[in-house]
C-alpha cells in the first residue's frame, strides 16, 4: 500500500526568538502512510505539523509536497493547502454557520464546485460519520466529540491527498475519544495518507504504519509500531514510554 | 387648563402651521436623512478597510506602511472636533470649488465615522480566535475570502452594538451641518425660532423627532442582532 514519496522534509528549522521549536528535521511522507508523531510536551510535534502546511512559517530547510518546494515564497501555497486537510485539536468549525455550510464552503468558493454536487459529497460523509442527522445544527449544539468528527469530514470535503492531524483527541471528554478515533481508524483504512500528532498510544500502535518519536525539536526514532513499542532504542524514548504506558 | 390648551394651539400654529413653516422640519429631516445615511456608508467603508489593514498588521506583522497611514488618519479624526473638521472640508478643502453642501457635509461627517467605525471593526477582528483564521486557511481559502466569509461576519456580530452606537451619535452629530449654513432638520428648527421667537415649539419639536429617529434605529438594530443570534443557541 505504501508508495511515492508525498512529502519530503529536509533539514527544517523553525525558531520563535532564541527557542529553537525544531531543529534539523528531515523526514519523508509516503503515500498510505500513517505516520503517528509522539514526544513530550514541547518536543516540537505540533510545530512540525503546522509547517506541513505552512501555517508556521519554517525558519530554515525546505518542504516538498507533490515535489513542489512550497517554502519557497512564489508558490501559491493556498493551491498546496487545498490537497492537505488539518484537523486541530480545539476544531475550529466556524461558529456562525451551519454544519453542512461549514462543509461545503471551501469546495463551492475554492474549488468552485455546483452547490449541489458540494452538498451531495457533504451529506455522504456525514453519513459516514453517522451525523447526517445534524447538518442543520449550529457548532454549538453538538458535543465535542461531533465537532471534531464534523471538522474531519469538512477536511474530507476538499479531497485531500493527506490529512493533518493535530492532537486530534486532546480537547476531548474522555468518554468522546473513541468515536473519533473510530472515524480515523476508518480513513486509514480507506488508504488516506496521514501524519497524527497524538498522545494515543494504543491508537498508535494500532494504526500507525511508522512511529516518529521526537524530542527537543529532532526526530529520535522513526520505526514501525511493533519494533518502537517493544524495543525502543534510545534513552529519551525509553523514559516517554515509562511515563505514558 | 383650558387657557394653555388654547395657548399651546396658538404656539403650535405660529410655529408650524403659518407660512407652511413645518415645510422646515419637514425639509430639514430629509437633509438629515441624507446625510446621515450617505455618511454611514462612506464611514462603513472607510472603517472596514481601515480595520482589515490594522488587524492584519497587529496578527501578522506586514502592511507596515498602510497601518501606519491608517494610524494617523485616526489620530487626527478622532483628536479634532468633528465641526472644524466640518468646516475645513467646507470652507478649505473645497474653497475654490462651488460644491453641494450636502456632499461636503456628507464627505465630512464620512471621513469622521470612519475613524470610530475602524476602531469598532478593529476590536470586532481582534476579538476572533486566530484559529478561525487557521481553520479557514487550511481548508484553501485565501486570507480575503477567509476574512469575508469567515472573520468579519463574526466580528460584525461581535460589534453591532457599539456600531449601532456610533451611528446613534453621528445622526445625532450631522445636527452642526449648520455651521456651512446646510439646513438640516436642527438648523430648520432655528430657522423656525427665529421667525417666531419662540424657543419651545420648534425646538422641542426638533428633539422629539431625533428621539423618534434613535429609537427607530436601535429597534431595528435589536431586532437585527437577535437574528444574527441565531447561531449561538
Amino acid at each position: 500500500m505504501i508508495g511515492e514519496v508525498l512529502i519530503k522534509v529536509e533539514n527544517l528549522s523553525k525558531s520563535f526568538g532564541s527557542i529553537k521549536a525544531l531543529d534539523g528535521v528531515d523526514a519523508e511522507i509516503r503515500k498510505g502512510d500513517v505516520a503517528v508523531i509522539i514526544g513530550p510536551s514541547g518536543s516540537g510535534k505540533s510545530t512540525f505539523l503546522r509547517c506541513l502546511n505552512l501555517l508556521e512559517v519554517p525558519t530554515g530547510g525546505k518542504i516538498f509536497f507533490e515535489g513542489t518546494d512550497i517554502t519557497d515564497p512564489r508558490v501559491d501555497i493556498n493551491k498546496h493547502r487545498q490537497k492537505m486537510g488539518m484537523v486541530f485539536q480545539q476544531f475550529k468549525l466556524f461558529p456562525h454557520m451551519t454544519v453542512l455550510d461549514n462543509m461545503i464552503l471551501s469546495p463551492i468558493k475554492v474549488l468552485k464546485q455546483p452547490r449541489e454536487q458540494a452538498v451531495r459529497k457533504a451529506v455522504e460523509l456525514l453519513e459516514r460519520v453517522g451525523l447526517a442527522d445534524r447538518m442543520n445544527a449550529y457548532p454549538s449544539q453538538l458535543s465535542g466529540g461531533q465537532k471534531q468528527r464534523i471538522a474531519i469530514v469538512r477536511a474530507l470535503c476538499m479531497e485531500p491527498d493527506v490529512m493533518l492531524f493535530d492532537e486530534p483527541t486532546s480537547a476531548l471528554d474522555p468518554e468522546m475519544v473513541g468515536e473519533v478515533l473510530d472515524v480515523m481508524r476508518k480513513l486509514a483504512g480507506s488508504g488516506m495518507t496521514m501524519v497524527v500528532v497524538t498522545h494515543e498510544m494504543g491508537f498508535a500502535r494500532e494504526v500507525g504504519t511508522r512511529i516518529i518519536f521526537m524530542d527537543e525539536g529532532k526526530i529520535v526514532e522513526e520505526k514501525s509500531p511493533s519494533e518502537l513499542f517493544s524495543n525502543p532504542s534510545s534513552d529519551r524514548l525509553k523514559a516517554f514510554l515509562a511515563k505514558v504506558l | 387648563m383650558a387657557e394653555w390648551i388654547n395657548d399651546f394651539r396658538v404656539k403650535f400654529i405660529n410655529n408650524f402651521i403659518t407660512d407652511n413653516r413645518w415645510k422646515y422640519l419637514l425639509n430639514g429631516l430629509g437633509i438629515t436623512l441624507e446625510v446621515t445615511f450617505f455618511s454611514a456608508l462612506i464611514g462603513i467603508f472607510i472603517g472596514f478597510i481601515i480595520a482589515i489593514i490594522r488587524s492584519t498588521h497587529d496578527k501578522t506583522g506586514k502592511m507596515k506602511l498602510p497601518d501606519a497611514l491608517c494610524k494617523l488618519y485616526v489620530t487626527v479624526i478622532r483628536g479634532t472636533p468633528v465641526v472644524v473638521q466640518l468646516l475645513i472640508i467646507y470652507f478649505v478643502v473645497f474653497a475654490s470649488v462651488n460644491v453641494n453642501k450636502v456632499i461636503a457635509a456628507i464627505i465630512a461627517f464620512g471621513i469622521n465615522s470612519g475613524a470610530y467605525v475602524a476602531e469598532i471593526v478593529r476590536s470586532g477582528i481582534m476579538s476572533i480566535d486566530t484559529g478561525q483564521m487557521e481553520a479557514g486557511r487550511s481548508l484553501g481559502l485565501n486570507f480575503f475570502q477567509t476574512m469575508y466569509y469567515i472573520i468579519l461576519p463574526q466580528a460584525f456580530k461581535n460589534v453591532l452594538p457599539a456600531l449601532a452606537n456610533e451611528f446613534i451619535v453621528l445622526l445625532k452629530e450631522t445636527s452642526i451641518s449648520g455651521y456651512i449654513a446646510l439646513q438640516d432638520l436642527a438648523k430648520g428648527g432655528d430657522i423656525i425660532r427665529g421667525r417666531t421667537y419662540d424657543a419651545f415649539m420648534p425646538l422641542i419639536a426638533v428633539a422629539l423627532i431625533y428621539l423618534f429617529m434613535v429609537v427607530l434605529l436601535s429597534k431595528g438594530v435589536e431586532i437585527m442582532e437577535r437574528r444574527l443570534r441565531s447561531s449561538d443557541r
